[in-house]
């Protein structure tokens, strides 16, 4: 990028100073990373919430933009720009316009410690986890704030409810981040992911009870942090309109939007990271591409993806499957269970690598082998409920 | 107290894995959404149900130009033109403002021939007020009304006996 900046300004803008080409350079960037990367990326993961959620609901979702409607978030998006950009006269402007931008801002930056293979990372941070954490902090504050600089009710109680719960599900998260980051030492994804395998029994998931649980607590509490359903109590349409983005309208309400999908992302990724292997790839597999060729990149990129748009699904579909909890009911779960339950897994880890610091495989087994039953017994649940329900049948997804 | 905590874990998993497995069986269902307007099975205004309430038609062969229809109608959106004419009253015109009509049926009911009623056609939309008027006269032609046959007549005094009786049954206090 240096090197970028600097035959710029030699060929284009030399009566500018280097700083400031510099500058323009980066501005530059970061506007094609986003348009050209995150935005696709929200769009699509939210063309691919739709059409599961009307599957789901026996329709049929987006279909006419594109092929089957790959294009409809495209259609938003501009119709969205075209709409008035609406300032109501009690908010507090300042405040009002920043407030997507920072909610924007602090999705969007935990893209760049994401590993998408193991070379493709934009910043290795040795801190690279705790960067996540912090920048979906900056969300909190551009949730309060577009709730409070609305001057509206509304607003201001789905800011309040964000921060609360944002701030409550940070505790879960980190706990239940810290299993996996005893286990491998370090806080950077990169490192994390190198200390698992590709096979499922070298994943932190099935490494002993604990990150077992802790899995499911960190899936719960991503949910809670991303504001989904059910979890969706700052902008739960039944009772505040539509929470901190009531008075949105135009670019800055999609925005919101865009952070929210663009969460559903990240939360699958740090999934993925810390419990499932991230890109690791079987080692037969990938020798037979060559390692260190660029199709062996883009085998572990693919891997990566497979193993994020799984755990997308299950979100998408949770949301689809029970009602939002109250707002007590919301604390009592972090505060009750999460909590002690995620302490109870950091000592349990903590002790476990004490007691066998090389792991049990007998125990790895047994969670595979438990891990698996469930889900074949989840499977035939599956078709029992489809068999009782006497519908038709239909299996293509392109309807 | 403790066993109650253990519990509501309990159910929690097990309610969830339950929720998780109805609504991956409901993805398997055939979609029920009707892909107006061009991807229906047929066209849709045979998918319609017969009795539907639509635009309205008049079957001009039979109607006796008795003006019920627009007598009747609360907003006054039928319009008919009667003429003299050596062989008689005759209509110049029957227009239906279908932009102003409200599809309540009402000038369905008195009409004796049943020449005015919905049908199950409903995709008329225009870029202008004038197109939504249906004009069942063709301009400058004319139309004999229907008339009633005889039996026709004497069927309907019957039945309009039949119904004075009827009232005077009602009347009559009840014991
Ligand atoms: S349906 Fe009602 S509003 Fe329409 S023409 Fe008949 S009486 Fe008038
Ligand atoms: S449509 Fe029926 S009610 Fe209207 S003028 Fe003709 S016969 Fe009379």
């Amino acid at each position: 990028m240096e090197n970028f900046a600097i035959h710029i300004h030699e060929s284009y803008l030399y009566g500018l100073p280097l700083s400031v080409v510099n500058l323009i350079v980066m501005f530059g960037a970061a506007f094609v990373v986003l348009l050209g990367f995150v935005a696709p990326f929200a769009g699509l993961l939210s063309f691919i919430e739709r059409r599961i959620a009307a599957r789901i609901q026996c329709r049929i979702g987006p279909n006419r933009v594109g092929p089957q409607g790959l294009l409809q978030f495209l259609a938003d998006g501009v119709k969205s720009l075209f709409k008035e950009d609406l300032i109501p006269k009690v908010a507090d402007k300042p405040l009002f316009i920043i407030a997507p931008y920072l909610v924007f801002l602090g999705m969007f930056t935990s893209f760049v410690v994401l590993p998408f293979s193991s070379q493709w990372i934009v910043a290795d941070l040795n801190v690279g986890i705790l960067y996540l954490f912090a920048t979906a902090a900056i969300t909190v504050v551009g949730l309060v704030m577009a709730g409070w600089g609305s001057g509206s009710k509304w607003s201001m109680l789905g800011g309040m409810r964000s921060a609360a719960q944002i701030i409550s599900y940070e505790i879960p998260t980190g706990l239940a981040a810290l299993t996996a980051i005893l286990l491998a030492g370090s806080l950077s994804l990169q490192e994390i992911i190198a200390a698992q395998g590709p096979h499922p029994w070298q994943w932190y998931f099935f490494d002993n009870p604990f990150t077992f649980i802790a899995f499911f607590i960190l899936f719960v509490a991503l949910v809670a942090e991303g504001n989904r359903a059910p979890f969706d109590l700052p902008e739960a349409e039944t009772e505040l309109v539509s929470g901190y983005n009531t008075e949105y309208s135009g670019m800055r309400f999609l925005f919101f939007f865009f952070a929210e999908w663009a969460h559903l992302y990240v939360l699958g990724a740090i999934l993925t990271t810390l419990f499932l292997g991230g890109w690791q790839v079987p080692e037969s597999l990938l020798a037979s591409v060559g390692a260190e060729s660029i199709a062996a990149r883009i085998l572990e990129l693919v891997f990566f993806q497979l193993k994020i748009y799984v755990l997308v699904f299950l979100v998408v579909q949770l949301r689809w499957t029970v009602p939002r909890v109250r707002m007590d009911q919301m604390m009592d779960m972090c505060w009750k269970y999460l909590v002690p339950i995620g302490f109870f897994c950091v000592a349990g880890v903590a002790i476990w690598m004490m007691l066998f610091p090389d792991g049990v495989s007998f125990v790895k087994y047994l969670l595979i082998a438990f891990s698996s039953a469930m889900v074949l017994y989840y499977f035939y649940k599956v078709y029992r409920n489809f068999k009782d329900s006497r519908a038709e049948l239909e299996l293509n997804p392109f309807v | 107290m403790s066993s109650g905590y253990f519990n509501n874990i309990k159910e929690a998993t097990v309610s969830l894995f339950n929720g998780f497995a109805i609504t991956l069986s409901n993805m398997f269902r055939k979609p029920v959404t009707l892909q107006y307007p061009d991807k229906t099975p047929r066209s849709v205004t045979d998918l319609m149900p017969e009795r539907s309430r639509s635009w309205l038609k008049v079957e001009m062969p039979i109607c006796t130009a008795c003006l019920n229809c627009e007598k009747a109608c609360p907003i006054d959106c039928i319009k008919i033109t009667t003429e003299k004419d050596p062989s008689g009253r005759v209509m110049s015109g029957f227009d239906i403002d279908m932009a102003k009509c409200m599809y309540c049926g009402l000038c369905t009911e008195p009409c004796p021939t049943g020449a005015i009623h919905f049908i199950p056609e409903f995709e008329r939309a225009s870029f202008s007020l004038d197109q939504m008027i249906s004009r069942f006269v063709p301009e400058g032609e004319k139309v004999v009304p229907y008339k009633v046959p005889k039996k026709d007549k004497d069927e309907e005094k019957n039945s309009a006996k039949e119904e004075a009786e009827d009232k005077a049954a009602e009347a009559e206090p009840d014991a």
